[in-house]
């Protein structure tokens, strides 16, 4: 089990934010740290690892004392077993993807039977600046895990990648999870992910947790019990008679809805905006990948 | 006459002397300057600056008057250790190294600060201590930053005139550097001979600078995209 309650306060773009983080996590479970870029996620991630030194606090990783600022414990990063994937990985451009997972721990049988596990064995010899960012993914996760850690941090690990990429690295990190029998944190403001990655998700706030649960309780029925909904933004407004088509952008696809001047009243460009179906089911089919 | 090949020998071993000083004086600080904060840290960066927009004469003349035997270092050196450090080769180094030191610095420090955190972070992470860190994630990332503050360093000391004059004079063998003796010779009004060393010193000076390039074009090409 793995205790974390942690107080530090951050210097944000917005003044001080008190980060205040308090929960438990069961061994080997697989949770996301859900919130928007300046809540805390990545500075809780860095507490964790003992790249940052928290204000105040426990961390206590199955039995063992990481950090305890009323015992003056706070152990070296060094020595914490705490893998750590950055966002932009951060692998070594001075060596090779081979020399890469050496450099965690040089153990030649254990580092070939990663590569093997990774896919990475027609990669072992190319320096990191050669692969695509997918590739130079797998190798900071093999990296990491040549380690074998307790506790594995993933810092948004797909946010630079493509829609398809994405996600067969998280298949990617379902099978490590499942394989390594390891615990995940990964931080995320990317709720597709959050679905279909963990059991359970933390949603942090201006740096306090303010939901904790499975992810389908926590992000569905947010606002109604609609059939179809999603959000997205007005971004232009057509009158056409004496209707109007809005032009909606859901997620990156343009959508044209047909509104009465009463909606038109309430709602303005740029607006955030709920489109939603109730009384009729939205068709939904497979698209061949191309 | 013959040529005197010996100044640019002179000049060769101060333009080393001073590269290596200056390489194992300016990496500790840089480490300081690029990952340290403390107190009055940008005034001390520009006061090492100073030597890139102060005339040589200035910092040659400060530096005759220090050392001097008359001088508080000089007397302090002369009387305990028995040295004299002006007009002597020992001195035009030391004049060398203050002159051409933002010149070493300067390369190193953001060769430091263009390493990427993350990479410093992850070696950590990895269970790596800081001195397994520097050696092997941070200094071969920043070789072509040692590399310029070298030849920038050495390119620098080789043309250096003014401090030396001041503080090394006109001794043979000793503080008599290439350009020194090229303007020996035009205050002798030897101008064949001037013009002989002059252009010694720019094919020597050619020379080093294309071998140099080679070298890190051999070495590093292929890695010169390693920042993102």
């Amino acid at each position: 089990m793995i205790e974390i309650n942690l107080n530090k306060k951050m210097q944000t773009s917005k003044g001080i934010l008190d980060l205040s983080l308090d929960f438990t996590i069961e061994k080997g479970d697989f949770i996301t740290i859900f919130g928007k870029s300046g809540s805390g996620k990545t500075t809780l991630l860095k507490m964790l690892s003992g790249l940052t030194k928290p204000d105040e606090g426990k961390i206590i990783v199955n039995g063992i004392t990481l950090y305890d600022s009323q015992k003056k414990i706070n152990i070296k990063t060094q020595n914490r077993k705490i893998g750590y994937v950055f966002q932009d990985f951060a692998l070594f451009p001075n060596m090779t993807v081979k020399e890469n997972l050496l450099y965690a721990k040089n153990d030649k049988i254990l580092i070939n039977q990663l590569l093997e596990i990774m896919e990475l064995n027609l990669l072992k010899d190319c320096f990191p600046n050669n692969l695509s960012g997918g590739q130079k993914q797998r190798v900071a996760l093999a990296r990491t895990l040549a380690l074998k850690p307790d506790i594995l941090l993933l810092d948004e690990p797909f946010s630079s990648l493509d829609i398809e990429m994405r996600h067969k690295l998280q298949d990617e990190i379902l099978r490590v999870h499942k394989l390594f029998n390891v615990t995940i944190l990964l931080v995320s403001h990317d709720i597709s992910e959050v679905y279909r990655l963990s059991k359970r998700v933390i949603v942090i706030e201006n740096g306090s947790i303010i939901k904790d649960g499975k992810p389908s309780d926590i992000f569905s029925n947010q606002y109604t019990s609609h059939k179809f909904s999603a959000v997205g933004e007005l971004i232009e407004l057509k009158k056409i008679d004496i209707i109007f088509i809005g032009i909606i952008n859901l997620g990156n696809t343009i959508c044209e809805i047909m509104l009465t001047e009463d909606d038109v009243k309430e709602i303005k460009i740029g607006d955030k905006v709920l489109v939603a179906s109730k009384s009729f089911n939205p068709i939904v089919k497979k698209i061949p990948i191309i | 006459m013959s040529i005197d090949f010996v100044p640019f020998f002179v000049s060769l071993k101060l333009s080393l002397f001073t590269t290596i000083i200056l390489l194992l004086i300016c990496f500790p600080l840089a480490l300081l300057f690029a990952f340290r904060k403390f107190r009055f840290k940008s005034i001390i960066e520009s006061l090492i600056s100073l030597p890139l927009i102060l005339p040589p004469t200035i910092i040659g003349f400060y530096l005759l008057l220090f050392l001097s035997p008359r001088g508080f270092i000089g007397s302090f050196l002369e009387n305990i250790f028995n040295i004299r450090l002006v007009f002597s080769f020992a001195g035009i180094v030391i004049a060398s190294c203050i002159y051409s030191f933002p010149f070493m610095l300067q390369p190193l420090k953001n060769g430091l600060e263009g390493v990427d955190k993350n990479i410093i972070e992850a070696s950590y992470t990895l269970g790596k201590g800081r001195i397994t860190t520097f050696f092997k994630a941070i200094l071969p990332n920043m070789i072509k930053d040692i590399y310029s503050g070298i030849v920038m360093t050495f390119a620098h000391t080789m043309g250096e005139f003014g401090v030396i004059l001041m503080i090394g004079g006109n001794i043979p063998g000793q503080t008599r550097v290439a350009s020194i003796a090229i303007y020996d010779k035009v205050e002798q009004l030897d101008y064949k001979f001037a013009n002989i060393y002059s252009l010694i010193l720019i094919f020597m000076s050619i020379f080093i600078l294309i071998s140099l390039n080679i070298l890190k074009s051999k070495k590093f090409g292929g890695k010169s995209s390693d920042r993102n």
